[in-house]
């Protein structure tokens, strides 16, 4: 497998030299599709390392490298989705999915007279997440969980190779955030496409992800890293698994090392 | 069973009637408010027998109407045709304004407290400058009308597109978008709400702005026609062109409400409607 993301001693420092050190001496490498979850205590600047990867912030030192290039502004390849839906209530549905479409520069050029495969695409996800039947609909028609299914489709309709979620999940209760888990795996599963999934929930992380990275205090940087290893597609039978529960606890260990700045050994 | 059923659509029947009859008493209600409102009127100025040159009763007022339809008429057609040249005016430069400001912290900065200010002017006072550049005339009440109405929809436009939010905007420029993707896919569709809000303001005080302007320099319309008849001490007149305006500020308001609602129901719809289950 090749690299895919590549960030090397990236140091991130908001509003002028002494503004707030986000992100110091991080390095990180995530491989062609694969699932990376992202965790750490609340504030360690998980949210900036995905503005620097998509390319909408540019660091303030080191490198970061996607698809084999370096980043200098934004990528065109990814899918963003974050913790509110953000979708646009004046639009139905199913185009609320296609907003991607109308904007990226390899696609706007093509809507016009290939409408009927992009539609055809966008239902195919919508009916993916569970959502058929429902593409004529409002966003204020639809209940938050569904919301949040819709924004994952529109993060995918335009195939990125590369898939940023920024706790899509955490506004959602439990039941319809395990839910998402499973739907979100069957899209992974789907297309393969490279995820990095900045969470909070460590269940989340160890269900969803290959690899689940530790971010220490701010300023952020990657302490610690684990492998997941338990076979696909996972259900929630999984998560009830000691094997499962046992990797959740180690992680919640360093989080907490990491909160009160201790270094931990793996 | 059956009867229990039976008792339970009488409920229901009885239910419905009474919100049909809430439905039809608030649609009543604003013309029985202004019903009540002239009839108290009446009833004091007759009651007290108060003098016609300073408060004439409603029937006063209504004759004075039928009487001087014709030039009422014609010069508030030339009120309404100053106040929606204007209140156009308005519309293209506070949206292309409201763009630019809302979109560019740059613009904000530099334009904003230029605004303000310019805003804190009383119209009134500009109205003698405008005169001595353009003379008596039509263009003194367009331009009053035009810089009354400007600001709100410069403020509303601005406010709909510089709110919208961070998270959409790193979404769409990750894919690439321009900043102009960005306005028209969702800063002006955002800020319609914001400009038809701002609409139903503009187009009323537009309104004052050309009446202003046409009694400071008495051409024509309504301003004009107010001024004679106030010189003339014919009280019944004055309130006669009032009443026409009311009336026309109302007729505009609801047209704007109208457009408002058909082009922007997704900003109010859904408030009081059951979410879909399940997800």
């Amino acid at each position: 497998m090749r690299p895919f993301v590549e960030i090397d001693r990236v140091a991130m420092r908001y509003g002028g030299v002494d503004g707030t050190l986000a992100l110091q001496d991080c390095s990180l490498c995530v491989y062609e599709g694969e699932f990376v979850a992202v965790v750490g205590p609340s504030g360690c600047g998980k949210s900036t390392l995905m503005r620097l990867v998509s390319g909408l912030w540019p660091a303030t030192e080191g490198n970061v490298i996607v698809d084999g290039r370096e980043v200098a502004g934004p990528v065109n390849i990814v899918g963003m989705a974050f913790q509110s839906p953000t979708l646009l209530p004046w639009r139905r549905i199913l185009e609320n999915v296609m907003l991607p479409l109308e904007v990226t520069p390899q696609h706007r050029h093509r809507l016009r007279s290939e409408r009927a495969a992009y539609e055809a695409r966008a239902r195919e996800l919508l009916r993916l997440v569970g959502l058929e039947g429902f593409e004529r609909k409002y966003p204020y028609q639809l209940s938050g969980g569904m919301q949040q299914r819709t924004s994952l489709c529109r993060a995918l309709i335009h195939e990125p190779k590369l898939l940023m979620l920024d706790e899509p999940f955490s506004a959602l209760d439990v039941f319809t955030r395990e839910e998402l888990w499973e739907v979100m795996q069957d899209l992974w599963l789907a297309r393969k496409p490279t995820v990095i999934l900045v969470t909070h929930d460590l269940r989340e992380a160890v269900f969803l992800a290959d690899r689940v990275l530790v971010m220490s205090a701010r300023p952020g940087r990657i302490i610690a890293e684990r492998r997941v290893d338990f076979p696909r597609p996972r259900t929630l039978e999984t998560t009830y698994s000691p094997e499962f529960q046992q990797l959740a606890a180690d992680l919640r260990r360093y989080i907490a090392a990491a909160r009160t700045g201790e270094e931990v050994s793996l | 069973m059956a009867e229990m059923s039976a008792r339970a659509l009488a409920r229901f029947e009885a239910m419905a009637a009474a919100a049909r009859r809430r439905r039809r008493l608030e649609a009543a209600l604003p013309w029985l408010v202004i019903l009540g409102m002239f009839g108290l009127w009446e009833f004091v100025v007759v009651a007290f027998g108060i003098a016609e040159f300073v408060l004439p009763a409603p029937h006063d007022i209504v004759r004075a109407i039928i009487k001087w339809w014709q030039p009422l008429m014609q010069d508030s057609l030339t009120t309404l045709y100053s106040t929606l040249a204007g209140f156009g005016l308005a519309i293209l430069g506070g949206v292309l304004l409201g763009i630019a400001i809302g979109s560019s912290a740059m613009v904000y900065k530099g334009l904003y407290p230029v605004l303000i200010a310019f805003n804190s002017i009383p119209k009134v006072a500009v109205v003698p400058i405008l005169i001595i550049w353009f003379g008596i005339g039509i263009w003194p009440p367009i331009i009053t009308a035009f810089l009354i109405s400007f600001f709100p929809i410069v403020v509303n436009v601005a406010t709909g597109i510089a709110t919208v939010e961070p998270e959409l905007k790193d979404v769409l420029r990750a894919l690439g978008a321009r900043p102009r993707d960005i306005i028209v896919k969702v800063g002006l569709p955002r800020a319609m709400p914001f400009f038809f809000a701002s609409l139903k303001i503009a187009v009323t005080v537009a309104f004052v702005g050309a009446i202003i302007a046409e009694s400071v320099a008495p051409n024509a319309g309504i301003g004009r026609l107010m001024m004679v008849a106030s010189s003339r001490f014919d009280v019944p007149l004055v309130f006669a062109g009032l009443v026409v305006t009311g009336f026309m500020g109302i007729v505009l308001y609801w047209i704007a409400e109208f457009i408002e609602r058909r082009t922007t129901g997704w900003a109010t719809r859904g408030q009081n409607q059951n979410l879909a289950t399940g997800g």
